[in-house]
């Protein structure tokens, strides 16, 4: 101690230090604050723009939610021109989105929400509240699945169709290009030299590919199979589609703040805050289908097909109502290549369909349809479903989904079709409409399963929170209180540390965006047992030194020190737990071990320094003959 | 106040061997009831459905069960929770019939007779997640307890090392071990819970190995095991209110937490308790067996003691 590098005396603080504690308190004050301000759920009405958003249309809304024995909390028009009506709970805001679509109808959008109740100053702050987990919020978790081996199964298909026309182009003459049962391709010859050529063609054309030449019997071939490389870009394409289309299908629902999120290499998470009916979100987002437009194959014999004999260029499929069809076996365009699909109403007022397409689907469009001016353009929808299978008792699903094929719409050709074209002649609004939902799900190229799910209702929600709290109020009491009555002034101290640990943690959790989870709450309860250790240990070293001579000041300085290796060994060990557990956990879990690295972090902060600043403040730098400990 | 006499010395070596006995008989009765009776998977791991729901009045278990059965569900789980209004129902996936209704599918039985019933939670998890969750849970607990051993075996001393992993595996069987004796549901908050266990088991043992180096360096006379009893009984009150506080927290958790955290805090209760046991009884007593002595923790430790540390404080 001979080189104690500060003159100070000892067991003060210099000044940066007590502002620093100051600083740091009042900045998680402020954004621990915004936590007081708990969202509301709410329902948010929003107009295209012929509708107009007017008191008229509040007041309808007001009288409907009387109707309904439903009180909000507040009605208004936002400055941006929607109508936001605040409620009680999430059991009024499901009644209350309700009641709003079915008093206002097509014209206005109605979407349930979490409205933000955090003062004007505190939100300039950008001090927002806790982001809560399904476990408080209530709502619906689906683990998702992408079905890879037909996304690989797919592009394969797609390389065969390509390398097929590059080699016609070409004018290399092959007997053969199929693709493999259990993955790759293969082109088959009739001599080595045009094999040879071919090769050529095929590496240059598609590096994606690794093939080789080899001979079979009579004929020489190429195996091609797709690279890893490639094979990965094909799988994240797939599970990045899907994340896409699940996003715009979960904005059908209007749920206020979804969650989508790739989980490992092929699972998609989805949260869906709020929201209680699971079998039509499901519906909404499960559907996981194919669509192709193809030629019919009118020269084709519909009976013999029936009885078996289906032509090599034919296939057979059904139709929604049951008559049978033959297509031609090529396909005009795939659902990969249809960009968007959408609801419309031609000149004399009958439904109608809207298909865009990207480039590569438009050039084979307009080259194909222009050739058949006059015929019948179908749509062939696929769908893939789960189905089960006992093993051991235990019913269990496949791992092959099984496939349902309909064709879903037989249109005429009129003219040569572009990238936009439309399709008419339909009966209803709901013919059209149910196209459109389809055409729009088939764009998928990889068939996604359900793999888990889980509901949480609103009134479990709310009980996680009280119970929670109500643990955490009797838990503190009993710490405080303890630590109270064993160490008097120091126990006072320590618990004002505690405090300051709840506040920092709660607003650095506020701040990195964390989400609060019912573990999550435990976590923050086991912290608070676990924050006073450091303190223990630090009040056993001075009582220690005490009883061993000490002086007070040189007992209190001695204890922080000599404890604080001690304290940084054993918080180090615990943090590695939680960031085991933080890479291994999901959802809920991950939130217990956030709250518990940052709890670790915080209460070493206030534990060592926060606490000496108080009782240096209290005892340091004067003369004192014993201390209250 | 003080909890333990100041000039505290109780001889924790003398019923080391006797400590010692005991862990390993409910190491035997863990293991043993794990064989026996195995453990009583969530969800979590098992897969199949779960669903739960609240009566306006007491439940009818029985009437649950037959109104299950002959809508031709079979192999239903059905029990209360909480209260007796509360009726948790599980079962495996079910028969040709896809899992997309089977919440809706379930209510409607429930209320077909005109019940009042309210859905609180489903949860359905398909079996191959399940597989998963426990491959990853049972990797996370060994990853862990390398990444201590390692940490340990740098800041002090292989000896120390084998000792507190020792002691950590004897928590986590110990506690995996009650939960298959008391039949509690072991699911994935438990896995959380047991992890939350092995890291604050092991603060308590840091804490007495740190006080061991310390007095190994301190008191030059004395054999080994005078050192380590010494640093026991200076760190006894410490290990105490600790766990004391900790253990205050978690009954508050466990008797008003409620039901979803039941299990965690459950797990946290038996763990924390035999892990404050552990960290005084078997981990320094085991490293005292495996022979540490002075000389082990000589050299690295010397800068400890500068005071370069000042500034931090």
């Amino acid at each position: 101690m001979f080189f104690n590098q500060t003159q100070r005396t000892m067991n003060t603080y210099p000044i940066w230090k007590n502002m620093m504690v100051l600083i740091l308190l009042v900045v998680g004050i402020i954004y621990s604050l915004a936590n007081l301000y708990p969202n509301n759920p709410a329902v948010q009405i929003s107009a295209d723009s012929t509708a107009p958003i007017s008191q008229a249309i509040v007041d309808k809304i007001e009288k409907g939610l009387k109707d309904k024995n439903i009180i909000p909390k507040s009605v208004a028009i936002e400055t941006k021109g929607n109508i936001l009506i605040r409620l009680n709970n999430q059991t009024d805001q499901a009644t209350a989105r309700e009641v709003a679509s079915q008093l206002l109808g097509q014209d206005y959008v109605v979407a349930i929400n979490m409205a933000t109740s955090v003062p004007d100053w505190l939100a300039a702050l950008h001090a927002a509240p806790m982001k809560l987990g399904l476990d408080l919020s209530g709502g619906i978790f689906f683990l998702l699945e992408v079905d890879m081996d037909v996304a690989v199964e797919k592009s394969e298909q797609q390389y065969v169709d390509d390398m097929k026309t590059t080699l016609r182009e070409k004018k290399i003459r092959y007997s053969r290009i199929e693709s493999v049962k259990n993955g790759g391709m293969v082109l088959l010859f009739r001599d080595a030299d045009t094999r040879d050529k071919a090769l050529n063609v095929v590496e240059t054309q598609f590096p994606g590919l690794i093939s080789i030449a080899q001979q079979q019997g009579a004929f020489y071939t190429i195996k091609s199979r797709v690279s890893e490389k490639k094979l990965k870009e094909i799988r994240d394409y797939a599970v990045e589609q899907n994340t896409t289309i699940l996003r715009n299908r979960v904005d059908e629902l209007g749920v206020a703040e979804p969650y989508i999120q790739r989980q490992g290499l092929n699972r998609i998470v989805v949260q869906l805050p709020g929201v209680q009916d699971s079998a039509q979100a499901k519906k909404i987002i499960g559907v996981t289908a194919s669509v192709e437009f193809r030629l019919q194959n009118q020269s084709a014999d519909l009976q013999a097909a029936l009885n078996g004999r289906v032509p090599p260029d034919a296939e057979l499929y059904h139709r929604e109502n049951g008559m049978p069809i033959l297509l031609k076996k090529s396909v005009v365009v795939k659902g990969l290549n249809v960009s968007n699909a959408s609801f419309g109403v031609d000149q004399n007022g009958a439904p109608k369909v809207n298909i865009a397409l990207d480039s590569k689907g438009a050039s084979r469009m307009s080259t194909i349809s222009g050739q058949n001016v006059g015929k019948p353009l179908a749509v062939l929808f696929t769908e893939y479903k789960t189905e089960y299978e006992e093993v051991d008792g235990v019913m269990k699903p496949k791992d092959k989904l099984s496939k349902i094929e309909k064709v879903i719409s037989v249109a005429t050709i009129r003219s040569t079709l572009g990238s936009h074209f439309e399709i008419t002649g339909l009966d209803s609004v709901d013919e059209a409409t149910n196209l459109v939902m389809k055409i729009r799900a088939g764009a998928l190229i990889a068939p996604l399963k359900f793999v888990s799910e889980s509901t949480i209702g609103p009134s479990l929600g709310q009980e996680n929170i009280d119970k929670g709290i109500v643990a955490m109020k009797i838990g503190m009491a009993m710490v405080l209180g303890f630590m109270l009555i064993y160490y008097r002034v120091f126990g006072l101290i320590a618990n004002l540390a505690l405090l300051i640990n709840i506040v920092l943690l709660v607003a650095l959790m506020s701040l990195l965006d964390a989400t609060l989870t019912l573990p999550g709450i435990a976590g923050i309860v086991l912290t608070v047992g676990m924050a006073v250790d450091a303190n223990v240990l630090i009040f056993e070293r001075i009582k220690e030194e005490l009883l061993g001579g000490s002086g007070v000041q040189r007992a209190i300085h001695n204890g922080y020190d000599s404890a604080f290796s001690t304290i940084m060994d054993a918080n180090i060990t615990t943090l590695i737990a939680a960031v085991i557990l933080f890479a291994i956990g999901t959802g809920t879990i991950k939130g217990f071990a956030v709250t518990l690295a940052l709890g670790i972090i915080t209460s070493m902060f206030t534990a060592i320094i926060a606490s000496r600043a108080l009782i240096n403040a209290i005892y340091g730098g004067r003369k004192v003959e014993s201390l209250s400990i | 106040m003080t909890l333990l006499s100041e000039r505290l010395n109780l001889d924790f070596l003398k019923v080391g061997k006797v400590a010692l006995g005991f862990s390993l008989l409910l190491i035997l009765i863990s293991v043993g009831s794990l064989f026996k009776n195995g453990l009583d998977f969530g969800l979590d791991f098992t897969g199949g459905a779960m669903i739960e729901v609240q009566f306006e009045k007491d439940a009818d278990l029985p009437k649950i069960r037959q109104q299950l059965e002959t809508n031709g569900i079979e192999k239903a789980v059905v029990q209360t929770f909480g209260s007796n209004d509360e009726v948790k129902i599980r079962l495996p996936i079910l028969k040709g019939q896809e899992t997309e209704n089977l919440s809706k599918n379930l209510m409607d039985i429930l209320s077909a007779d005109g019940t009042k019933v309210k859905l609180k939670e489903t949860e359905i998890i398909h079996p191959a997640i399940g597989d998963e969750m426990t491959e990853q849970g049972i990797l996370a607990v060994v990853i862990m307890l390398i990444c201590i051993m390692l940490y340990v075996a740098v800041r002090f001393e292989w000896k120390f090392s084998v000792g507190a992993v020792a002691a950590l595996a004897h928590d986590v069987i110990i506690t995996v071990g009650m939960f298959s004796l008391l039949h509690l549901e072991f699911d994935l908050t438990v896995l959380a819970a047991i992890l939350a266990v092995i890291g604050y088991s092991l603060n308590d043992t840091i804490v007495v190995y740190d006080r061991i180096r310390e007095n190994f360096l301190k008191i030059r006379k004395g054999t080994p095991g005078d050192v380590v009893n010494r640093s026991l009984n200076q760190t006894l009150t410490r290990t105490l209110i600790t766990s004391g506080t900790t253990l205050f927290v978690l009954f508050a958790l466990f008797v008003w937490g409620g039901q979803t955290i039941h299990g965690f805090s459950s797990a946290l209760l038996i763990g924390i308790m035999i892990g404050t046991y552990s960290s005084i009884y078997v981990a320094s007593t085991l490293a005292l067996y495996l022979g540490v002595s002075r000389e082990d923790l000589m050299p690295p430790q010397l800068e400890k003691e500068g005071a370069d540390q000042e500034a931090l404080m």
